[in-house]
């Protein structure tokens, strides 16, 4: 644990863990989507769902889906300005089986079809833990710049990749390996203490079997 | 490796100022260096100066429950407390009030409990004419002093009640006080001991679940304890218990508070009469 888990972060508040957090979820899921949604489906659980809507859990996650920061002053107005970027807000509540008490699922899709869906916890201090992207679960926080594969479940398919990252010179962090089902579909999730480079994002892309990557890298502008 | 025990905090400062100790066990534990660590916190020291500078008596908080009571501090009083005192009550109803009104603030070691170090360092650091550095040490001071809290026992109000949050803030800030004022490492422990026993047993019982009633007033508490833990420890009061083992008990007595009175809203103050009224969006 560091000293600035303690002290910090500068944030709007008034909760680190109902604002800060939920604004640090809304920012990972829009970095990993890539773009601005044209459409956001907000369901809030738990805690998130009680307490949420004192605490501007939900314009904290808005504002985190148009990239702003926890410490954005723009935070209490994320909703006009999620209008005027073009961005329709809905927000619901739901019961999920063995979540984290802060947990937001956001179900995110853009003007040209693509769709994401993740799910968030909120650990405290404005520390948050991704659970699950389209429903397959991971777990990782977004302090590290993190690599998502999903590629098809078959045998080399880890030695593959990690080999592509060696040549890159990119160390590994972590890795972790969820699948849905035997031979069906998996993911990797890639931790790196290095950033990736887009040249090394294309080689793993090219890659058979390799069905989508994303690359999430929270330090970049 | 994060300090688990003053004890330990204690003997790194044996040889080396003890905020020095803190800095330098972060940067082993996180791999960051030196100049990055310190322009952080000076970052946390500008923001909480800022978030003072931001306040405005008009804003209300999306309830209506807090704001506009800092500027009642202002200005001279009814003359029973003098001005620097009366300086840092405003201080801590000011920052506590940007937060409930979603305003930036500096998260020390919550969002909750963010009155309570401004309130005491900001006052005085204008009283004395002091330079940013020896805030600034000052602040490692009380994270590491809030670091063996966390892992000791805990600072979020839903595991320890509020004694984990403004309690926790206020032993941080009594430390940060006697080191402001020149104090030994020994003196701080001590301050932090008292202050935080002072705290034992408080619980977090938020109106509506919102940061504001009473969060706000217990910020202006954890300051004056602070204040006069940190004068007790200076002046040569010792806590006749440990550190350690008043944090100890802290966390023990977290874990034997029911869940009312831990940040569901629904004990103490939450659960009176009034409280219920205004929380009910149906009457309000």
């Amino acid at each position: 644990m560091s000293i600035f888990d303690i002290m910090g972060p500068i944030m709007i508040g008034p909760s680190s863990s109902h604002t800060a957090g939920a604004a640090r979820i809304g920012r990972i899921a829009r970095r990993l989507l890539g773009k601005c949604p044209a459409r956001a489906e907000l369901l809030l659980h738990g805690s998130f769902a009680a307490t949420g809507e004192g605490h501007g859990t939900d314009k904290a996650l808005v504002a985190g889906l148009l990239d702003m920061a926890p410490d954005d002053p723009r935070l209490p107005i994320s909703f006009e300005l999620a209008r005027e970027a073009g961005m329709e807000v809905t927000v619901g509540r739901i019961s999920l089986q063995d979540a984290h008490p802060n947990t937001a699922l956001l179900r995110l899709s853009t003007a040209s079809g693509e769709t994401l869906e993740v799910r968030g916890a909120s650990l405290g201090g404005g520390r948050v833990r991704i659970d699950a992207i389209d429903g397959l679960a991971a777990a990782f926080t977004g302090d590290l710049p993190t690599l998502i594969i999903r590629n098809q479940d078959r045998p080399g398919q880890v030695a593959e990749v990690a080999r592509v990252l060696s040549h890159r010179q990119v160390n590994i962090a972590t890795m972790q390996l969820y699948r849905d089902m035997r031979g069906g579909l998996a993911v990797m999730v890639i931790e790196s203490d290095q950033p990736i480079w887009d040249t090394a994002i294309q080689e793993l892309l090219a890659l058979d079997g390799i069905v989508r990557v994303t690359y999430l890298n929270m330090t970049e502008v | 490796m994060a300090f688990h025990s003053v004890e330990r905090l204690l003997s790194a400062a044996r040889t080396q100022p003890l905020w020095e100790a803190v800095l330098n066990d972060d940067l082993e534990e996180t791999g960051s260096d030196r100049d990055s660590s310190w322009s952080q916190m000076s970052r946390l020291w500008t923001a909480m100066k800022e978030t003072q500078a931001d306040y405005d008596p008009a804003r209300r908080s999306s309830s209506g429950l807090a704001g506009g009571d800092g500027a009642l501090l202002e200005g001279e009083g009814p003359g029973l407390c003098g001005d620097f005192f009366r300086t840092v009550i405003a201080t801590a109803l000011k920052a506590g009030e940007c937060n409930a009104c979603m305003r930036r603030i500096v998260a020390s070691p919550t969002a909750g409990s963010s009155g309570v170090l401004p309130a005491v360092l900001i006052p005085l650091s204008r009283r004395d004419g002091l330079e940013d550095e020896i805030m600034v040490q000052a602040l490692y001071v009380a994270a590491g002093f809030g670091q063996v809290i966390a892992a000791r026992a805990s600072i979020a109000g839903a595991e320890g009640g509020c004694q984990a949050e403004v309690g926790a803030a206020s032993a941080m800030a009594a430390a940060a006080l006697v080191h402001v004022m020149g104090g030994t490492p020994e003196a701080m422990a001590h301050a932090a001991a008292l202050a935080l026993a002072n705290t034992l047993g408080l619980v977090c019982d938020p109106v509506g679940g919102l940061v504001e009633v009473p969060c706000i007033g217990r910020n202006v508490m954890g300051a004056v304890n602070a204040l006069s833990c940190a004068e007790m420890a200076l002046s040569g009061v010792k806590s006749r218990i440990p550190c350690d083992e008043v944090i100890d008990a802290m966390g023990e007595v977290g874990k034997l508070m029911p869940a009312s009175l831990r940040e569901t809203g629904h004990g103490g103050m939450a659960a009176t009469p009034t409280a219920r009224r205004l929380s009910d969006p149906g009457t309000e």
